[in-house]
């Protein structure tokens, strides 16, 4: 194949002389397009109600803690409200609570009616489906597109989907009785605020155990906004409690010896410590932890699908996904023309406002987080790989990072081993299947990878091969609430999703 | 190698596209330069001289109050009303196109197929949209389907030629991406989806298929190859999302009419009206838009 030598033709100037205009413009008057940015089309946010400050949901109650943060949008640095820290005594009345209203009502309840108030909560998402997802655009930086046509939808869907489970659990655990495990403390991450709470609440609600759920620092507006929506649906009192803070309210949460279970997603590190800490307890826990996806690009592949669902894979969500196609392997025969491609592709991506309905790529959720994919980056060009960057221009308030790939890379530099959780891609090339399997399975995580090839048997092989909990054909990034969803080795213990995500909510008899 | 397609990545790529939200300057821009990008059609057993030389004055001046609007690419005819289409078009600068090659089937012998191109040329066309035998295609026939086109274009001399695919016959994105590396390597200056004549016509992913191929072939030899949706498109929103994809696939390049058309008999009246509504706030009755 010829493609791939001329590196620049596409930019070449139009060639063809002879081809007159017609109509009398053959030079198009109408761009339509500003420089490279279409004319804003921000979405509104005249109707979401957002209060100046949010206490702690506790017992049904809005708790009042004396201590206080901020919560800031990244893509603007101002303040968006102020949220109470939760502290011990705080987790203690939250965790109490919960346990009263397992022992008293919910535990109890009937599966048909817990699946009731399931049912009711996810029709109140849908229904609040835009301010939400406005909501979260806000607090976290991710572009509202995401928020409104992924994030939402999925939420709703996963309710949707536990509260059908909440009367047929003796359906899906045959010949045994399951029974709910208690109070679960659940903390989750920044990436996906709201999507991780219903991750986690909608399982635990359905199978009977009460929660103390803590998001995450930096944004904490959904699930607390989403608190106001379990109370407006009736659920009795203390089944769902939400308490805000930053670390230490979590390992307090974790701690914790009337806590049943508990339910992390977040960073190996950790989770290696929630690991030792409830060791030799007895108390039950699932982790959900990092990723660093192998996306294997064949020289059968469709490349100019794969080149988006390269795209897709890393530049989701500014690259803050566990599961993000962070490492891309391509096979030698075709490595020039997918990396020419993907540039391309690159430059056509927008970056700015994350309430702009145009906008592919946010804001970094933190300076904290913009700090440690610099750190990161600059090893990358310091081991030696090959750094580009697309030529979008950064904002100047907020946290921002430009796409970012990396040619020239080995098993051995730090960007290739370490997780990134940014939009940084590290590209190495393969000459056969068995080398790519081999790479794809070098590193310590194995939470997900894809496989891009146009023959059906290959993809089978060498799905069969790799160690990860999810693996995509010829696509990247899809969610179901229907499929189980967590990783091997360092990128957690147990599954969420589908039915074997009931299976660590309950003690089968 | 030629690159395969997946289904359902070039469908949800293209869906992508119809989630762009554009607004304000940008829309206003890009209804006026869809209505320089319009081959305006008529293509019926009707079709008659006084049909023909109404539609190319509202060719044009799309609008009559304003200037500014237009004129439309080209007016696309049958062979037998090329003559009055290029009286009636003159020195504006408007184009005559028109089909040929026993459209829209192109079950006709080549000999034919060949002399028909030549009496529209003959008559005055600036352009010649001929259909490919899909019945070839289908069988396997490659080769036959590359010659045929190299002496339709032989026999169109300065004549453009748009090789129009029937991509509603093809069916499948691969054969429709054969079809386009088949048209361009004989030389085609446009390819185009559909006669109009077949459901479905034009549609977003067969477009995006084809603008692929458009740009693979210029990353191979430099040349660059128009591309013309035909059929389906009525309504000026349709447009925009084909005119978004156009400028994120191949970029700014080829954002003119000398690289782009839609081939059309309904869309040019909403365009119109919502560029009006875009200009004054209102949207006003479909009996202020002239029909031609």
């Amino acid at each position: 194949m010829p493609e791939g030598q001329k590196e620049d033709a596409a930019e070449a100037k139009p060639r063809s002389a002879k081809a007159k205009s017609a109509g009398g413009a053959g030079k198009s008057r109408y761009d339509f397009v500003e420089g490279d940015r279409y004319a804003p089309a921000p979405e509104s946010s005249d109707h979401v109600s957002l209060k100046d400050s949010y206490h702690l949901f506790i017992g049904g109650e809005w708790v009042r803690a004396p201590r206080r943060l901020q919560t800031i949008n990244p893509a603007t640095g101002e303040v968006l409200a102020e949220v109470g820290e939760a502290g011990p005594r705080m987790v203690d009345r939250a965790v109490g609570a919960a346990r009263q209203a397992y022992e008293k009502t919910w535990s109890n309840m009937p599966g048909r009616e817990r699946g009731k108030y399931l049912f009711r909560l996810a029709r109140l998402i849908q229904e609040r489906a835009r301010e939400f997802a406005v909501v979260e655009t806000m607090d976290g930086g991710k572009p509202i597109r995401e928020s409104r046509d992924i994030d939402l939808p999925l939420v709703a869907a996963h309710f949707f989907y536990y509260a059908g489970w909440a009367d047929k659990l003796d359906y899906a655990f045959p010949g045994r009785r399951a029974r709910p495990l208690g109070v679960v403390g659940q903390v989750i991450p920044w990436n996906f605020p709201l999507l991780m709470a219903a991750w986690k609440l909608a399982p635990a609600l359905a199978c009977g155990n009460t929660v103390v759920l803590k998001p995450a620092e930096t944004t904490p507006l959904t699930a607390l906004k989403l608190a106001e929506l379990i109370e407006e649906a009736g659920f009795p009192p203390g089944v769902v409690n939400v308490i805000t803070g930053a670390g230490k309210t979590g390992q307090n949460l974790v701690r914790h010896p009337d806590v049943d279970k508990v339910a992390f997603t977040g960073s190996t590190a950790v989770g290696k410590l929630i690991q030792k800490d409830l060791a030799g307890t007895g108390r039950r826990f699932t982790l959900e932890l990092g990723g660093k996806a192998a996306n294997i690009i064949f020289d059968d592949a469709p490349v100019n699908q794969a080149v988006e669902g390269i795209v897709n894979g890393i530049f989701f969500n500014q690259g803050h996904v566990c599961c993000a196609g962070s490492r891309l392997f391509v096979q030698e025969g075709i490595a020039d023309t997918v990396v020419r491609k993907l540039k391309r592709r690159m430059e056509t991506l927008v970056l700015g406002d994350p309430l702009d309905k145009n906008t592919d790529v946010g804001a970094i959720n933190s300076q904290e987080q913009l700090e440690r994919i610099r750190v990161l980056v600059d090893s990358g060009k310091e081991q030696g790989a090959k750094c580009w960057q697309s030529g979008q221009k950064l904002p100047r308030k907020g946290f921002w990072f430009k796409p970012t790939i990396f040619t020239g890379c080995a098993q051995s530099h730090s960007i290739v081993q370490k997780e990134i959780f940014g939009p940084v891609l590290a590209i190495q090339t393969f000459r056969t299947p068995e080398e790519a399997v081999e790479k794809a399975n070098n590193t310590p995580y194995g939470l997900s990878g894809g496989v891009w090839t146009d023959k059906g048997s290959k993809i089978f092989k060498i799905t069969s091969q790799i160690r990860a909990g999810v693996l995509w054909a010829n696509t990247f990034n899809k969610f179901d609430p229907g499929s189980p969803f967590g990783g091997y080795k360092e990128s957690g213990i147990g599954r969420e999703g589908g039915l074997q995500g009931l299976a660590p909510y309950v003690e089968l008899r | 190698m030629l690159s395969t397609i997946d289904q359902v990545g070039v469908e949800e790529r293209a869906r992508r596209f119809q989630a762009r939200s554009i607004k304000k300057e940008s829309k206003l821009s890009a209804l006026k330069l869809a209505v320089t990008m319009l081959d305006v059609t008529t293509l019926e057993g009707k079709d008659s001289p006084g049909k023909v030389k109404q539609m190319c004055v509202k060719a044009m001046r799309p609008l009559p109050d304003d200037s500014g609007i237009g004129p439309a690419a080209a007016v696309c005819v049958y062979p037998r009303l090329v003559r009055v289409a290029r009286e009636a078009v003159g020195q504006s600068g408007v184009r005559v196109a028109s089909v040929a090659t026993g459209f829209p089937s192109g079950q006709s012998r080549l000999k034919e197929r060949l002399s028909e191109i030549r009496y529209a040329v003959g008559a005055g066309a600036d352009e010649i949209d001929m259909v490919i035998s899909r019945g070839k295609l289908l069988h396997g026939e490659f080769r036959s389907i590359f010659d045929e086109i190299v002496r339709c274009k032989e026999a169109c001399g300065e004549a453009h030629l748009k090789v129009i695919l029937e991509t509603g016959e093809l069916q499948t994105y691969d054969t429709v991406r054969i079809a386009s590396e088949i048209a361009m390597a004989a030389g085609a200056d446009f390819i185009k989806t559909s006669t109009g004549k077949v459901q479905p016509a034009a549609t977003l992913p067969v477009t995006l298929v084809m603008l692929e191929a458009i740009q693979d072939y210029h990353d191979r030899t430099g040349r660059m190859v128009g591309m013309k949706p035909a059929g389906g498109i009525s309504e000026a929103k349709t447009a925009i999302h084909y005119l978004v994809m156009l400028k994120e696939t191949l970029g700014k390049a080829w954002l003119t009419n000398e690289w782009f058309r839609f081939g059309v008999s309904s869309l040019t009246n909403d365009l119109l009206m919502q560029i009006c509504k875009q200009q004054t706030g209102r949207y006003q009755s479909a009996d202020y838009f002239t029909k031609d």
